[in-house]
């Protein structure tokens, strides 16, 4: 089929990239190992839980959601270098199957993120934390970060397909995905922040699919006793904030894309 | 004309204000060469894409293959080659990998699209660096690797937007003999260029574009002599005073004589046979020459000819270039 062998020719070649480039790999490999250490040993000696519970315990998930949400920018840099060279035009003069230059650097980007989120996970075992909960809800947990990663990358495409260069596309990046990342529970609780910020951080995806996979790796989750919607129900609401990713960004991405390369 | 593989009616489009084609119609017929001769901002580079399926046309109507550029994009992407001006190839990859990619994006299986990527490779001498990533490439193994990848699928028309701009003159000429074995294959080619030695050299027929136009359209030797005739130069052993007048039925405007009266110039229009005509006419009349020669126009000065500005490839041209924004500073003509 040679829509699927677009695809994987595609995919692969990203792939490709991010190992030859390296401050991709360092950001799927090295920032990770960095970043769980830092937050764990670092903040791990100031925070104290409500509710008790160690800080590594409760900070890994947090850490996932914090790596792969930075690293999703390598999706909109990776696109807008394509974008700024003559290579998606050489693909374009070839019979190749249009959605698949997109499909395919999403699709590398989960991979990625599937690396990011070992690194976390294998350098959490190392300084001590443990999933409780069952091998399969401990998968689950690692499926939700997964499908809210592939739900950015669309999204990060999409600021890729507007930014004019790659260090654009870095900064903007940088500007939207770190406040995501910091306003929610990610790597303290909610509780003691000005309302305010509260809310937004109760209602930031982020929070939502963090809670979510902390509710199935069975670690600390102070969160569940807030009273917000998304932090009431963190699955269903981990799942919705995925599926509206997709569903909006995916079909923008596509717009976004035919509208950049016709002239 | 059934037999046409590549054919463009009235093509207009424009960016914003700027007229890039301006009712461009163009005819090559299978098997064909059409040079596409123009100086930087002509428009060259628009009409290649659009008859590559990048770029879509504000009016007028294209057909590459017998498809329509527009409607059956798709149809005519499996029928064609085409090498940039600009590189379109991944510079993260080895040159190996970008040929097997683009062989596997143009429908080949693995095995193929190995083999083939091989075979290009050596035929263009790049096996050597096929291991290497393209960035380390020089310019003239870029631009090989570039029109090896347009060769991948063994389309049966070929587009060169400007093949050898930027290449020293080594790597021009090797990349002309690359281009005029492709021909001996079959290949239909539409080819750009800013030289005019260049279109001369591998084109069957030449189209000179300027400012979005066709300005003139023929073979080289046909638009050389649609813009003045040739120019006839007699150097004579001893000055002779009779001279002009025994060349008088052959020159077409005044004879210029040279102070020491030895060198006799004026335009001729140029017909077969014509130093001997004249070496014969001039034995007549008991003068004896040196030497005598007919310069055919350069298409140099047939472009002066038809533009009003010079090429390019002329001094003048070449200043003009390297002082504009587009000049290409690596540019080095032959």
């Amino acid at each position: 089929m040679k829509r699927l062998r677009d695809l994987a020719v595609l995919t692969r070649r990203n792939l490709v990239h991010i190992k030859r480039e390296p401050l991709q790999l360092s950001d799927v490999t090295v920032q990770p190992v960095l970043f769980t250490l830092l937050f764990v040993y670092v903040f791990g000696s100031g925070v104290v839980l409500p509710g008790g519970g160690s800080y590594k315990s409760f900070a890994i998930a947090g850490l996932l959601a914090m790596n792969l949400t930075t690293s999703a920018m390598g999706t909109a840099v990776g696109l807008s270098s394509d974008l700024g060279s003559g290579v998606i035009d050489r693909f374009r003069t070839l019979a190749v199957w249009r959605p698949a230059m997109l499909v395919g650097r999403t699709f590398a980007d989960l991979l990625t993120a599937a690396i990011c989120s070992a690194f976390v996970a294998v350098t959490g075992l190392i300084v001590g934390w443990r999933p409780e909960g069952s091998v399969l809800a401990t998968l689950g947990g690692f499926g939700v970060f997964l499908l809210f990663a592939y739900g950015l990358s669309w999204a990060c495409a999409c600021l890729g397909m507007i930014s004019e260069s790659p260090e654009s596309a870095q900064s903007m990046g940088l500007v939207v995905f770190f406040p995501l990342a910091i306003v929610s529970n990610a790597l303290v609780p909610t509780e003691r922040m000005p309302a305010v910020l509260k809310t937004i951080a109760d209602w930031n995806p982020v929070s939502a699919v963090t809670s979510a996979s902390r509710k199935l790796f069975s670690n600390p989750n102070p969160s569940a006793s807030i009273h917000a919607w998304p932090m009431e129900h963190p699955m269903l609401a981990a799942l919705l904030w995925s599926a509206a990713l997709i569903a909006v960004f995916a079909p923008l991405a596509t717009y976004l894309y035919r509208r950049r390369t016709t002239d | 004309m059934t037999d046409l593989m590549i054919e463009a009616h009235a093509l207009e489009k424009r960016f914003g204000a700027t007229v890039a084609l301006d009712g461009v119609d163009l005819e090559v017929p299978a098997g064909a060469i059409l040079g596409v001769l123009g100086p930087n901002g002509a428009g060259k580079t628009t009409a290649v894409r659009i008859l590559t399926t990048l770029s879509l046309p504000d009016a007028g109507s294209a057909r590459v293959a017998g498809h329509d550029v527009v409607r059956e994009a798709g149809a005519v992407r499996r029928k064609i080659g085409v090498t940039a001006q600009d590189a379109t190839l991944d510079e993260v990859l080895t040159g190996r990998e970008n040929l097997v990619m683009i062989g596997r994006l143009g429908g080949l299986r693995r095995a193929q699209a190995d083999a083939r990527a091989e075979q290009l490779l050596a035929e263009f001498e790049l096996t050597d660096a096929a291991g290497r990533l393209l960035k380390t490439y020089s310019g003239g193994m870029r631009r090989r690797l570039d029109l090896a990848a347009g060769l991948v699928t063994r389309p049966p028309v070929l587009f060169l937007d400007e093949p050898t701009t930027g290449l020293d003159p080594n790597s021009r000429a090797r990349m002309w003999e690359v281009i005029r074995g492709l021909v001996a294959d079959g290949v239909t080619l539409l080819l750009t260029t800013q030289y005019l030695d260049e279109a001369d050299e591998l084109a069957d027929r030449i189209v000179v574009i300027d400012r979005g136009r066709v300005i003139a359209d023929g073979t080289a030797a046909e638009l050389k002599a649609q813009t003045g005739g040739a120019r006839l130069e007699v150097t004579l052993s001893e000055p002779r005073a009779e001279a002009p007048a025994a060349l008088e039925e052959f020159v077409s405007g005044p004879v210029h004589v040279s102070h020491d009266g030895r060198r006799l110039r004026a335009p001729v229009r140029s017909a077969a046979g014509l130093a001997t005509t004249i070496v014969r006419a001039l034995d007549e009349a008991a003068i004896t020459v040196d030497d005598v020669e007919v310069h055919q126009p350069s298409l140099d000065d047939v472009f002066f000819a038809l533009t009003g500005h010079p090429t390019a490839s002329s001094p003048e041209g070449e200043a003009a270039a390297a002082s504009s924004p587009e000049g290409d500073p690596q540019e080095v003509v032959a």
